[in-house]
C-alpha cells in the first residue's frame, strides 16, 4: 500500500495514527477536565487561603493565609461537630454496608423461588435512595409518626431484650452496641447498598463453578467454601466497594449541606472552600488508610 | 438405616436454611418497600383518615385530592417534560463523551495517557463540593478563555439555563462521569485485541473500528452507563439546585415543594396550616417524582444485573 500523504504531513505509522486519534478522543474530556475540574480545584485552593469581597468592580481576592482554616476549626460553631459526625457515620456505615451487601449478594446468588423479584426489589434503592428524595424523606412527618408507633411497640423492646441476652451470654459490650446500632440503621444501610450488592453479585458470578465442584467433592461444607473460595475471590471487590461507599457518602451528608450553605447562603466563599478542603483531606486520609490495610489482604488470582 | 438418617439430617438442614433465607429476604424486602407502600397509602388517604387510629395502611376514605394538589403545586406535567429533556440530553451526551474517552484510555495509548487516566481517578475521588464554588463563579461570568467577551463585549451568565449541564456532559465531566469513563475503559480492555486487529487488517480505520466493531460489542456497558447516568441525573439535587434556580425540573420542584405548599395554604381559602396535611402532600409529591423512574425500572431492571455482570468492573 502506498503511504498516503495528506496536506504535506509526514506519512505516519499505524501506531502514530492511533495515538493521534487517542488524543482526539480524549480531547473533550481533557477540556472538561481542565475547565470544570482542574482550574476550579486550583481556584478553590486559592479561595480557601483568601478573603473574598464582592464590590462594585467585581471581586477582590485578598490573601489571608490560614485564617479561613482557623476560623472553620475554631470559630465556626457547627463545622467540627458536622465533620466528626459525618466521618464517624462513614466509619460506622462502611463496614456494615460492605458486609451486609456481600452477605446479600451471596444470598441472591443462590437459586430459590422468586429470585428475580427479590433481586429487583434489592436494586430498587439504587434508583430511590439518592439525592433529593432521601433528603425529603427524613423530613416527612407522617412517616416519622408511623415509625414512632412502630418502634414504640414491638421493635424496640425486642432489640433491648436481645441486647440483654447477648451481654449476659458474654459478648463484648461494644460489639453488642455496634450490632444494636446496625439494627437501628437497617434502612439506611439497606438503602445505600444497592450498587455494592450489584458489584458483589457480578463478582461472585465470575467465579468458575469448577472450584465449587472440586471443593464439594473434597467434602467442603457451604460455610467452608464461602470462606475458602468466595471470600478470597471477591476480596478485590471489597476494596472497590469500600472506596465506592466512601465516595457515595459525599452526596448525602450534612457536611455537603453545610459547605454549600456557607458558600451560597452567607456568601462566605473563602470559609466554604476551606471547609471543603479540610473535608477532602479528611476523606483522603480515610481512603488511604483503608486502601492500605485492605490491599495488603486482597487476594489476586494472577 | 444410617444412610437414611444422614439423608434426613441433610434434608432438615436444607429446609431450615430455606426458611431462614425466606424470612431474611422477605423481611429485608419489606424494609426496602416500606417507605413506598407508606407513601402510596398516604397519598390516597383522605384528610379525615390521618388522625384515625384504626387506619394504618388501607384508608377508609379514598381520595385523589393529594394528587391533584401535588400536581398543581409542582406543575407536574411541565416539570416532567423538562426533567425528561434535561436528563435525556445529559445522559446521551455523557455516554458518548465517556465512551470516546474510555476507548482512548483503553486502546489508543499515547504518551501521557496513563497520567491523564490518573486525572480521571482524581475526578472520582474529589468531592464535588470542593470545586462547586469556582465552577459556579465561572459559569456566572462565562468567558470561554476570553473568546465570548471578544465577540459580544461581555461575558454570559450561564446559570439558570441548561448550558452548564450540556457543557459538562459534552466534556465528560458531569455528575460521576469519572466512574463512567472507568467502566468503559475496563470494558473495552476486556474485548480481545484480535477482534480489533482483524478489523484493521480488513481495512477499517480507527474511527470505523470503534463505531462498527467495538461499540456494538460494548452494549452491556453502554446500557449500564445510560441507566446509572439517567437515574443519578434525575435524582440529583446537588448540581441541579445550584445551577437551576427558577427552571422547573423535578428535583428543584421537589425541594421547593414544602415552601410552595405553605404559601398556597396561607393564601388560599383554607388557612389551616396543618403540618400533617402538608407532609401528606409532600409525600405525594415524592411519589409522583419517583413514579417515572419506578415505571422505567420495571422495564429495564433485568439489564441492571445482566449488564453489571458483563461490564468488567469486576474483572
Amino acid at each position: 500500500m502506498k503511504p498516503i500523504i495528506k496536506f504535506g504531513f509526514k506519512p505516519r505509522t499505524y501506531g502514530e495514527q492511533k495515538a493521534l486519534l487517542g488524543v482526539l478522543y480524549v480531547l473533550p474530556w481533557l477540556l472538561g477536565f481542565l475547565f470544570f475540574f482542574l482550574i476550579p480545584l486550583i481556584y478553590s485552593l486559592q479561595y480557601s487561603f483568601s478573603s473574598i469581597k464582592a464590590n462594585a468592580s467585581g471581586m477582590s481576592i485578598e490573601f489571608i493565609g490560614f485564617a479561613n482554616y482557623v476560623e472553620a476549626l475554631t470559630v465556626n460553631t457547627s463545622f467540627n461537630r458536622t465533620l466528626t459526625e459525618s466521618i464517624v457515620n462513614m466509619v460506622i456505615n462502611v463496614p456494615l454496608i460492605v458486609i451486609f451487601s456481600l452477605f446479600l449478594a451471596v444470598l441472591l446468588n443462590q437459586k430459590f423461588f422468586g429470585r428475580a423479584i427479590a433481586r429487583s426489589i434489592f436494586f430498587l434503592p439504587v434508583i430511590l435512595a439518592s439525592g433529593v428524595i432521601a433528603n425529603l424523606e427524613t423530613s416527612s412527618l407522617v412517616q416519622a409518626i408511623n415509625e414512632q408507633n412502630a418502634t414504640g411497640g414491638v421493635f424496640s423492646t425486642g432489640t433491648i431484650e436481645m441486647a440483654k441476652i447477648m451481654v449476659r451470654s458474654g459478648v463484648n459490650e461494644d460489639v453488642v452496641f455496634y450490632l444494636m446500632d446496625a439494627v437501628d440503621r437497617i434502612y439506611q444501610i439497606v438503602s445505600q447498598s444497592g450498587v455494592q450488592i450489584l458489584i458483589f453479585l457480578a463478582g461472585i458470578q465470575t467465579i468458575s463453578p469448577q472450584l465449587y465442584e472440586a471443593s464439594k467433592i473434597e467434602g467442603a461444607t457451604g460455610y467452608e467454601s464461602f470462606w475458602k473460595i468466595t471470600f478470597p475471590m471477591v476480596s478485590p471487590l471489597i476494596l472497590v466497594n469500600v472506596i465506592y461507599t466512601i465516595i457515595d457518602s459525599f452526596s448525602r451528608n450534612n457536611m455537603t449541606t453545610l459547605i454549600k450553605e456557607t458558600g451560597f447562603t452567607s456568601f462566605n466563599f473563602g470559609l466554604s472552600s476551606a471547609m471543603a478542603w479540610i473535608y477532602f483531606l479528611a476523606i483522603m486520609i480515610i481512603l488511604l488508610i483503608s486502601t492500605y490495610f485492605i490491599s495488603k489482604r486482597v487476594f489476586y488470582q494472577e | 438405616m444410617i444412610m437414611a438418617q444422614l439423608l434426613s439430617l441433610e434434608n432438615w438442614k436444607r429446609w431450615l436454611w430455606t426458611i431462614v433465607r425466606l424470612v431474611l429476604i422477605v423481611g429485608l424486602s419489606f424494609v426496602i418497600l416500606y417507605p413506598i407502600i407508606q407513601k402510596i397509602s398516604t397519598s390516597i388517604k383522605d384528610k379525615a383518615d390521618l388522625y384515625s387510629p384504626i387506619v394504618v395502611f388501607i384508608p377508609e376514605h379514598y381520595t385523589l385530592d393529594n394528587f391533584k394538589q401535588a400536581i398543581a403545586i409542582m406543575d407536574y406535567w411541565e416539570t416532567l417534560f423538562n426533567t425528561f429533556a434535561l436528563t435525556g440530553t445529559t445522559t446521551i451526551l455523557t455516554a458518548v463523551s465517556c465512551a470516546l474517552a474510555g476507548y482512548a484510555f483503553a486502546r489508543l495509548k499515547f504518551k501521557g495517557s496513563n497520567l491523564l487516566f490518573a486525572g480521571v481517578i482524581l475526578t472520582i475521588l474529589v468531592p464535588p463540593t470542593t470545586i462547586l464554588i469556582p465552577i459556579y463563579m465561572n459559569l456566572k461570568d462565562f468567558t470561554l478563555m476570553g473568546l465570548i467577551p471578544l465577540l459580544t463585549g461581555k461575558s454570559v451568565n450561564l446559570l439558570d439555563s441548561y448550558w452548564p449541564f450540556i457543557l459538562t456532559s459534552i466534556t465528560a465531566n458531569s455528575l460521576k462521569a469519572g466512574l463512567y469513563i472507568f467502566i468503559f475503559r475496563q470494558f473495552f480492555r476486556g474485548i480481545p485485541k484480535e477482534v480489533e486487529e482483524a478489523a484493521y487488517i480488513d481495512g477499517a480505520g480507527v474511527g470505523s473500528t470503534f463505531l462498527r466493531i467495538m461499540l456494538p460489542n460494548a452494549v452491556p456497558s453502554i446500557i449500564t452507563v445510560l441507566l446509572f447516568s439517567f437515574v443519578w441525573q434525575w435524582n440529583d439535587s446537588f448540581f441541579t439546585t445550584t445551577y437551576l434556580t427558577s427552571s422547573k425540573v423535578m428535583s428543584t420542584q421537589l425541594s421547593s415543594l414544602p415552601y410552595n405548599l405553605s404559601i398556597l395554604l396561607e393564601g388560599g381559602a383554607t388557612t389551616n396550616k396543618d403540618p400533617f396535611f402538608m407532609s401528606m402532600v409532600q409525600d405525594t409529591g415524592i411519589l409522583l417524582a419517583i413514579l417515572p423512574l419506578v415505571i422505567l425500572y420495571l422495564f429495564v431492571q433485568r439489564y441492571f444485573v445482566e449488564s453489571i455482570e458483563r461490564t468488567g468492573i469486576v474483572g
